[in-house]
């Protein structure tokens, strides 16, 4: 009942803490596409070297635990480390750092098993029609950019809902690095359960909205729509 | 750009997985009229097609150009058996190779709509999603989109394969279009008929060599081979 109230009267800590998720994630998203799609694109269509060993990595990389992504990236930018001069720690940014790595793995994948079907299709004409390496992946990035979208929205759900890498190097501190997922374990933590659901809901409608997408993309898709 | 024929080609082969799909294959094409390949299924019609337009890599031998292989290779086009439909609108297929070409957009699109319309695709069809189209629809759309590179030499693998008579004949009218332009066309058919109809010169094809080349004229009158003989009469040729 009262989580209900708080979402219907837009009580300002949760969305506050909302938009601060929203805004976290779709950054770390926004690197993680520019990162992962052209680099899924390549995969597709260049035979190089190690391509095998990366997409092995690729996939291997999918099943790194977040916590230890957190880790990483704690150990990378603490005082001490490499990067601590640039004072990212317990900031947004820390966190969107280590969203991205979690999340261009999956969203690499994802989008090359897509690509790669494309470009078993397109193979023969785009040779045929002497496309250079760099008109080839374009031209897979955009006929692929269905299968692509759903890759980003599968990344997004990933992200949107990750709370053990973004305690860690986040920090959850209040009206700096608090968002959905943290909030929710602080509030569980401390009881206040009418916060915790309030927020748990905004999460749920958001990962529903996501799934939706997802199917009705591919139900287009299918159709030849688009 | 210099013309690319006559085009000789020596002792060429192409090997996959250790099988020799063609070849060896010697050849001299002239740079005038139509040959048809033909020959049964899993002959290497397709192969042999393939191998000459240079999207399967030579395993041996050679094929020389009358100029520069890069050169040669602009001035060719290729219609697939299965023609590739881009997840695009029609005219945004046809207009591709333009696209490729750096052609700005409002003009190719102008000038694919112009093929499009000359080889029956036009009006409502042209925004349509190509994925969309029929059997017969997909093999206009592959060829317009092979027409609009203007090719001195065009490929094409069986383009009637799935057709009725009249798209078949649509084809046909086209092609024979094409050809009277100047265009040098290498077509494999299954259709007797067709190849009667559109041959200047026939090459029958088996177990990937080129078993006969000779005059259209002269094949169908009396093939030489006692396999193409059977080929035509239709018996199983081992
Ligand atoms: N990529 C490939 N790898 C291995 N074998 C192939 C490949 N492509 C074709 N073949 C084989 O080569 C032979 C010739 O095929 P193809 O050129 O398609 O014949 P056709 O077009 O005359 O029916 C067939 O036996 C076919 O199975
Ligand atoms: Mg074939």
């Amino acid at each position: 009942m009262q989580a209900a109230w708080l979402l219907v009267t837009l009580d300002a800590d949760l969305v506050e803490i909302t938009l601060r998720s929203l805004r976290v994630t779709l950054s770390a998203l926004a690197v993680a596409c520019l990162i992962a799609l052209p680099l899924a694109a390549l995969l597709a269509v260049r035979r190089f070297r190690m391509r095998r060993a990366t997409i092995a990595v690729l996939n291997a990389l999918m099943g790194l635990p977040p916590v230890v992504v957190g880790l990483v990236v704690y150990v990378m930018l603490s005082r001490a480390g490499p990067f601590g001069v640039l004072g990212l720690l317990f900031t947004p940014t820390a966190m969107i750092i280590a969203q991205v790595i979690i999340i261009v793995p999956l969203v690499a994948s994802i989008a090359h098993q897509s690509l790669r079907d494309l470009w078993s299709d397109y193979h023969d004409l785009l040779i045929s029609l002497n496309a250079t390496q760099f008109q080839r992946i374009c031209t897979l990035l955009w006929d692929g950019r269905r299968a692509l979208l759903t890759a980003a929205l599968a990344g997004f759900g990933r992200a949107i809902g990750e709370v053990g890498a973004i305690m860690i190097v986040g920090g959850n501190i209040d009206h700096a690095t608090r968002v959905l997922t943290t909030a929710i374990a602080l509030e569980t933590g401390k009881g206040d359960f009418a916060m915790a659901l309030g927020l748990g809901f905004v999460l749920i409608a958001l990962a529903v909205a996501v799934n939706l997408s997802i199917h009705w993309l591919g139900k287009t898709e299918s159709e030849g729509r688009w | 750009m210099s013309d690319l024929f006559p085009v000789s080609v020596r002792n060429a082969s192409v090997r996959r997985r250790g099988k020799v799909l063609v070849g060896p294959v010697d050849l001299q094409l002239g740079g005038q009229g139509t040959s048809i390949v033909i020959g049964p299924n899993g002959a290497g019609k397709t192969s042999l097609l393939k191998m000459l337009h240079g999207i399967l890599r030579l395993g041996g031998g050679q094929i020389s150009w009358a100029c520069p292989t890069e050169q040669a290779q602009r001035q060719q086009a290729f219609v697939f058996q299965t023609p590739v439909m881009m997840r695009r609108s029609v005219v945004e297929n046809i207009a591709y190779p333009l696209r490729l070409n750096k052609v700005a957009r409002q003009e190719a699109l102008a000038e694919a709509t112009i093929w499009a319309e000359r080889i029956g695709l036009g009006g409502d069809a042209l925004q349509r999603p190509a994925v969309l189209l029929s059997g017969g629809e997909r093999q206009k759309l592959a060829l317009a989109r092979a027409l609009i590179r203007k090719p001195r030499l065009l490929f094409l693998d069986e383009p009637c394969a799935s057709l009725d008579g009249r798209a078949t004949r649509e084809i046909e009218e086209i092609l024979t279009e094409v050809a009277a332009s100047g265009t040098r066309l290498i077509m494999s058919t299954h259709n007797m008929g067709q190849a009667q109809r559109l041959a200047d010169e026939v090459l029958f094809v088996l177990h990937g060599k080129v078993a006969e080349f000779s005059p259209a004229e002269a094949f169908f009158a009396g093939p030489q081979t006692d396999q193409a003989r059977a080929f035509l009469n239709g018996d199983i040729v081992e």
